[in-house]
């Protein structure tokens, strides 16, 4: 039989997640701080919009780029919060969360052999869209001493003729690193000199704790440059609905929306009603989650202090990555121990990039209570790595 | 401050300070002071412990009771409420629009015990018109708290 597999395919490596969820689903007992979903249940009336939508029998296809009036509604919210205009009609996708978002606009926007940037770390299925896309994805590696934002130099250095698209994933996954509006205005200018264009992933818009998230699209010159990708997933709490959207202008969005329409047809219905019952009244528990997720962010920044473990400020998503390199062991040995001694599982640095290497990604989408027991487990853990140096 | 105080400590009363500080991203010093003023101003009245009285060995009874009461000139609702309320059987006594003027909520240790209250103490009330008594026989939630189920994380342990 001649080998059935596409190389391109076999050759991606699979996720670093993997291996480790393999150890930790075989623990009973083990605690997790590895989850990158909200521990809150979506609010009751967005759910409620969902069953009713179900009850009424809404239960056929929407037309391709999604129900009007969710797109009318992501049209109104982007505008109210960040000040830029799309065409719901003619600007706008709804897509089976922010990840197909993703994956569309490479494969729309990419020639083979044309270079996408992608910072890291970052979340794990940029890089293999990209190479399935048939793009040759260039990454470029945060700085801690930056707190993980892109420089201006970052993305000059790593541009060559080739380059055509340049991702941005702000406010990030795993380092909770954000871009403030100074820091991408410098990010424009090089973007627009070198005739990039950007995919701006925004799944985690709702959750910055140091102030509104501002969007590149909305900088002047670049919303005719920029895919503004984002969701309901994070802000609203509803990543099992499986619902993101993406905004852009109108050239781009038609060559997605072809590969939309064949490949996924439209997202489901029911979290498009749901969706729409989100936008329209969910602003306030929005507010509530971005608030509790803000007091562990402190209590989590407050405890490392406490045991002397070295982490940068995160203001945005809701993990936090702090630097385990004084214990001189790999990001990976370290998880693999505090996972066999202590049970408690966070995720290696490296699961989002090489350069991750020597961080670890705690996740504070669980109650402080939870947070409290494994950040004790932490402790006694750093501890006694650190008598063992010593 | 206030409002996210009073929204943490009414969900958790034990909560310590240093860690309410550290949570608020305000110094403990600010408050101990902010707590000791809401105590003050009668902003904050009470800790309570909420207890799921079911779980436990000891038998206890809870009604609503819907009172209608001729209000009495120059005094309204308040002199009725208060004759009520002085009861330490009594929970809570609320004024209500609507069909009938006052709801108390009675805690006892049987249906007879509040059926006696009822009909010997709170009937008996010269402005009292009518009473009616609703035992609750079980509690689903009470103070946002969901009483029925315990939560459990069914999320996959790692996710990207």
């Amino acid at each position: 039989m001649r080998n059935p597999l596409a190389e391109k395919v076999v050759d991606i490596r699979p996720s670093g997640i993997r291996k480790f969820f393999d150890i930790v689903s075989e623990m009973e007992d083990a605690i997790s701080l590895g989850v990158g979903e909200p521990d809150f249940d979506t609010p009751w009336h967005i759910r409620d919009e969902g069953i009713y939508s179900l009850e009424k029998g809404r239960t056929f296809y929407t037309s391709n780029a999604g129900l009007k009036e969710l797109k009318m509604e992501i049209c109104h919210y982007i505008k109210r919060t960040q000040g830029i205009e799309y065409d719901y009609n003619h600007e706008t996708i709804v897509t089976v969360g922010g990840s197909e978002a993703i994956d569309i606009a490479l494969r729309a926007m990419i020639n083979p052999g044309e270079e996408v940037l992608i910072p890291q770390p970052s979340y794990v299925s940029y890089e293999p869209c990209a190479i399935l896309a048939n793009a040759k994805p260039v990454i470029i590696e945060l700085k801690a001493e930056n707190e993980f934002r892109l420089t201006p130099q970052e993305v000059l250095d790593a541009v060559t003729d080739k380059t055509k698209a340049l991702i941005l994933p702000f406010p990030n996954n795993p380092t909770g690193a954000i871009m403030e509006k100074g820091d991408l205005e410098e990010i424009a200018k090089v973007v627009i000199e070198k005739d990039l264009f950007v995919i701006s992933d925004e799944i985690y818009a709702e959750l910055t704790y140091n102030g509104a998230h501002v969007s590149i699209a909305s900088l002047p010159g670049m919303q005719e440059r920029t895919i503004l990708i984002n969701g309901f997933s994070k802000s609203y709490a509803m990543t099992g609905w499986r619902l993101g959207y993406a905004c852009g202008p109108k050239i781009i969005m038609e060559q997605m929306l072809k590969i939309h329409q064949f490949a996924i047809m439209c997202a489901p219905t029911t979290s498009q009603y749901a969706a729409v019952e989100a936008l329209r009244n969910g602003e306030e528990d929005v507010r509530q989650m971005r608030e509790a997720y803000n007091q562990r962010r402190r209590y989590l920044l407050y405890a490392f202090q406490e045991m002397g473990l070295e982490c940068f400020e995160p203001f945005g998503a809701f993990y936090v990555f702090p630097c385990i390199k004084e214990f001189g062991m790999t990001s990976e040995e370290f998880a693999d121990r505090f996972l066999r001694e202590e049970k408690v599982a966070v995720v290696p640095g490296t699961a989002f990039g090489a350069c991750g290497e020597g961080f670890v990604r705690i996740s504070y989408a669980y109650s402080l209570e939870n947070l409290k027991v494994a950040i004790g487990k932490l402790k006694e853990f750093v501890d006694r790595l650190r008598k063992e140096k010593a | 401050m206030r409002e996210q105080i009073l929204s943490i400590i009414e969900r958790n009363s034990r909560i310590g300070l240093k860690e309410l500080a550290v949570i608020l991203g305000v110094e403990e010093i600010d408050v101990v002071n902010e707590l000791a003023a809401m105590e003050k101003e009668g902003i904050i009245c009470g800790y309570h412990t909420m207890i799921d009285w079911e779980k436990t060995a000891i038998e206890k009874v809870t009604a609503l009771i819907e009172v209608r009461v001729t209000p009495q000139r120059g005094q309204g609702f308040d002199n009725i409420a208060e004759r009520i309320y002085k009861y330490p059987e009594v929970n809570s006594v609320y004024l209500i629009s609507g069909g009938y003027d006052l709801l108390i909520t009675l805690e006892g240790k049987s249906l007879k015990e509040v059926s006696k209250f009822v009909s010997d103490k709170l009937s008996t009330l010269e402005t009292v018109l009518s009473t009616a008594t609703h035992f609750i026989l079980k509690k689903y939630k009470d103070h946002g708290t969901i009483l029925a189920k315990k939560y459990e994380d069914e999320r996959e342990k790692i996710t990207p």
